[in-house]
């Protein structure tokens, strides 16, 4: 059996349990608040017109965000790893900052940025610009010295001592705070767009909770689930293409 | 073709509270394609002598000379391998090969061509597109020793490179090296705990002090190089020589099996 057959059945296999043990918990409650997978799955194919620009959106918001915390965070802290000196500066700031749960700026960013797009870009980047930075900053310390070394004794300078061996060394790091980001990121995405805005997957999943419409609450958490799942494919693929030493190692 | 000459080098690490010696006033000369190999017990400063050999350690005290000019950094025709091999996980086989070219800023099509002919030489050819952790370790030594041969060195430093290695494959590899060297001409210093490996890769050996390191003894091996001299009587007799020379040192007992 190939990898994406096993990938399918996979999702195939979990998407059966879980809607088995939606559907149980749904009788045993029988609330109009949780609603059973049926009519769920009824409301969110009824609704996709309408669910489906909402997704895009954010998508947009998270990949958008994503790309500006790594951009910044990865040069960052593989530089600190690096750089003792630059270290002794940065790690005392970094330390009192991380573990602020960024969300606190929410209502910050909305002031200063407004109802758009900018202040939910700008929190979820900062978010994963956190988590990348401490992570990318640990991988390039754990850097072998002899692997430096011996780069360097063919005649390596700075430059290619990050391009040859500290970027690709600290780059599957990388990609598990990448993975643990985006989970992150969706979360407060949901919280940014019911707080403030009309438009987001998760504006529509307040907006209907606040309409008491239950079966469209739910169809919007099914929209979340499959951004979660395309976001997470994606990182996936790019992670396999990047990393493929790992996949051979014996 | 180069020269190497450690002009009276000493060595002092500064520690946070205590400064190791490693080496003190250590003369060598090593002549043009000439294969010397190095031996002394643990500690004595071997691989901070090939280190300085590189360009990638100053020593505290006195010069180091490669083809009769100052050593002050990594020199394009000096290649140097290390205990682990230095190979780079992330890379293919091919790129490992290639990688002092790469960063030498050889020209694509050139370097491939090189490396393409390095990892034939040492038989990895049909290995390119892997990546070392696909390999067994004499192969990984093989991808070491194709390198350095993509770099076309004059010099050859390597720091226990077969210390890895079971016996048989130890052997196998010695061969491999020998033949490189007597292909290829270049100067060669080999470190190694081995007595064996030194009588059969070094045309002299360097037998080493304790710490901090200076050269205690040279013992003369002409016969070097010769077919089947790994069953010949001379080789027997120099290992013994060389047994003798380091039980001096005190890095093996007299009646000890040896240290290999």
């Amino acid at each position: 059996m190939n990898g994406l057959a096993r990938k399918v059945l996979g999702y195939v296999g979990a998407s059966v349990a879980l809607l088995a043990g939606w559907w149980l918990v749904a009788l045993a409650v029988n609330s109009p608040a949780l609603p059973g997978p049926g009519i769920a799955f009824v409301t969110f194919f009824q609704q996709w017109p309408v669910i489906w620009p909402h997704i895009l959106i954010s998508a947009a918001r998270v990949l958008a965000a994503m790309a500006i915390g790594t951009a910044l965070a990865v040069p960052l802290g593989l530089m600190l790893g690096r750089s003792p000196r630059a270290d002794a500066i940065a790690a005392p700031i970094i330390f009192l900052t991380y573990p602020i749960p960024k969300v606190v700026f929410l209502p910050v960013l909305l002031v200063l940025f407004g109802l758009g797009n900018l202040p939910k870009v700008a929190l979820i980047a900062l978010i994963v610009f956190f988590q990348i930075l401490v992570t990318a900053r640990d991988a390039a310390k754990a850097v072998p010295e002899a692997s430096i070394l011996s780069v360097r004794s063919l005649g390596a300078n700075r430059f290619d001592i990050y391009r040859h061996v500290i970027v690709p060394s600290s780059l599957p790091d990388i990609f598990t705070a990448l993975r643990i980001g985006t989970g992150t990121a969706i979360a407060v995405l949901f919280l940014a767009e019911t707080i403030a805005g009309t438009d987001g997957i998760g504006y529509y999943i307040g907006d209907s909770w606040g309409r008491i419409d239950y079966p469209a609450m739910f169809a919007g958490i099914i929209g979340m689930a499959l951004l979660g799942v395309v976001l997470y494919e994606a990182l996936d693929a790019l992670e396999v293409s990047l990393t493929r030493w790992r996949r051979t190692a014996k | 073709m180069a020269t190497l000459e450690f002009d009276s080098i000493g060595m002092t690490y500064e520690g946070s509270d205590r400064s190791v010696r490693a080496l003190d006033v250590l003369v060598l000369s090593v002549a043009e394609g000439e294969p010397v190999a190095v031996i002394g017990p643990s500690g004595c400063g071997k691989s901070t002598l090939l280190l300085i050999a590189a360009g990638l350690l100053t020593p505290t005290e006195g010069a180091v000379r490669v083809g009769g000019s100052a050593v002050d950094g990594p020199r394009r025709e000096t290649a140097l391998i290390l205990q682990d091999f230095g190979l780079l996980p992330w890379k293919t086989v091919e790129a490992n090969a290639a990688l002092g070219l790469t960063v030498r800023g050889v020209a694509r099509p050139e370097a491939r061509k090189r490396a393409a002919d390095a990892l034939e030489r040492v038989g990895l050819a049909e290995f390119a597109r892997a990546y070392p952790g696909e390999l067994s370790g004499g192969m990984r030594q093989r991808l070491a020793l194709a390198r350095a041969v993509a770099l076309d060195a004059d010099l050859l430093l390597m720091d226990e490179p077969l210390s890895a290695l079971d016996a048989l494959k130890r052997e196998d590899l010695q061969d491999v090296l020998l033949q490189l060297w007597q292909r290829r001409g270049h100067a060669q210093v080999l470190v190694t705990h081995s007595i064996e490996e030194a009588v059969f890769l070094g045309r002299r050996v360097v037998v080493m002090s304790p710490r901090p390191g200076r050269v205690s003894a040279i013992v003369d091996n002409p016969g070097m190089g010769s077919a089947g001299y790994r069953a010949s009587e001379e080789y027997f007799r120099i290992a013994v020589q060389l047994r003798a020379a380091l039980a001096e040192e005190g890095a093996v007992g007299v009646s000890s099996e040896g240290a290999s």
